[in-house]
């Protein structure tokens, strides 16, 4: 919680996360690096370790990995905060799909549609590659907890094991005190 | 509509009433771990014969290049196509209604408990797992392009990485400046 007024904050969310919304370009995991640049570096909502912690609930919690603003507005503003930023971050990008959607299928021959679509996809590559980056230095403090990114990352890969048991496997590693 | 995959499944294709739209995407929510793609898949194409696996690539295809996250945009592209403004609407409440209130009870449950050291200790090691998962995202991301011979894309990505993740840029800033040459060099190729 921030010591200026409750309104203020509110606004803060909305504006920010509505912003993101519609540069969030290759989905949620593309916008995390600049979620932590807001909520870390900027406005200095919560440390390094907050953000990391959230990261992961959300990634444990049901449903797509986008509620972390959920939990950012939480933290920040409590159940207003949780709201707002919940509807800052979807709504523009809704209503945005909504009008595409109707129209994009008129275009399905477009030359230019084809440019967007292949320009599009290194981008949300470049910004998702820093994601991981980004998430992979707020948790990774010492060689074992890095040992234990590049084994996930292998994996996930070259496997289709559950997610969740990897994150099982890798709870229980941080709970041994190894991380 | 008539594919012959859904004629084999014996599902019939029919429009979703609104109810069951809704449903639908309670249903893809909460057992989303781990990504929601293959659960809706499971649930429109597989389960209800909604669409052909055709017609859900493509729609998904768009539902990636929209930017905000992809299941979202999926919910709402396939919402607006089967009801409208009012089949939209339910889509992305189901999506979104259940995971927004537990994560929430999370977030209350954190704020009191966040400090407990043995829970800042697993949710170290499961943020170090989240990570490898991304990075995972990203070698099965990189492959297809760069085996394409797309020859400016691993150019694109790297200089976005370093932008975003290195200089921490501002996102807006480098999108705007990026992604316009990278349509552009898209277009000369072509």
């Amino acid at each position: 919680m921030r010591d200026d007024s409750p309104f203020a904050s509110l606004v803060t969310l909305a504006s920010y996360f509505a912003v993101l919304s519609l540069f969030a370009v290759g989905g949620a995991n593309a916008a995390i690096p600049e979620m932590h640049r807001i909520a870390v570096e900027v406005m200095h909502w919560m440390n390094d370790r907050q953000f990391a912690d959230m990261y992961a609930l959300a990634q444990v919690s049901p449903g797509p990995n986008v509620i972390i603003v959920t939990l950012i507005g939480y933290h920040v503003a409590g159940l207003a905060g949780a709201a707002v930023a919940t509807v800052a971050m979807v709504g523009p990008t809704c209503v945005f799909a909504f009008f595409v959607g109707r129209t994009w299928d008129r275009f399905k021959d477009a030359p230019w549609r084809a440019a967007i679509q292949a320009g599009m996809v290194p981008v949300s590559l470049g910004l998702i590659a820093a994601s991981a980056f980004v998430v992979a230095r707020a948790a990774d403090h010492n060689v074992i907890a890095a040992a234990v990114t590049i084994a996930t990352g292998a994996v996930a890969y070259f496997t289709r094991i559950n997610p969740l048991l990897m994150f099982a496997v890798a709870g229980a590693v941080g709970l041994a005190g190894w991380l | 509509m008539s594919d012959p995959a859904v004629a084999v499944t014996g599902a019939k294709s029919q429009r979703p009433t609104l109810t069951e739209l809704f449903a639908a995407f309670v249903g893809v929510s909460i057992s989303g771990f781990g990504g929601a793609l293959p659960w809706a898949r499971r649930m429109i194409v597989e389960r209800r014969g909604w669409m052909t696996a055709e017609e859900f690539n493509e729609a998904f295809s768009l539902a990636q290049f929209l930017p905000g996250p992809n299941v979202v945009n999926f919910s709402i592209v396939f919402g607006q196509r089967f009801g409208g403004a009012p089949g939209a609407a339910v889509a992305i409440l189901g999506l979104l209604g259940p995971p927004v209130v537990i994560v929430t009870v999370i977030g209350v449950l954190y704020a009191f408990y966040g400090d407990i050291d043995a829970l800042g200790r697993v949710l170290t090691g499961i943020s170090a797992a989240a990570a490898g998962l991304i990075i995972a995202m990203v070698a099965k991301m990189a492959l297809p392009l760069f085996r394409k011979g797309i020859h400016f894309a691993p150019v694109v990505a790297i200089v976005g990485f370093v932008a975003i993740g290195l200089f921490r840029w501002p996102l807006p800033l480098v999108l705007i400046v990026l992604a316009p040459i990278s349509i552009a060099l898209a277009w000369v190729r072509r």
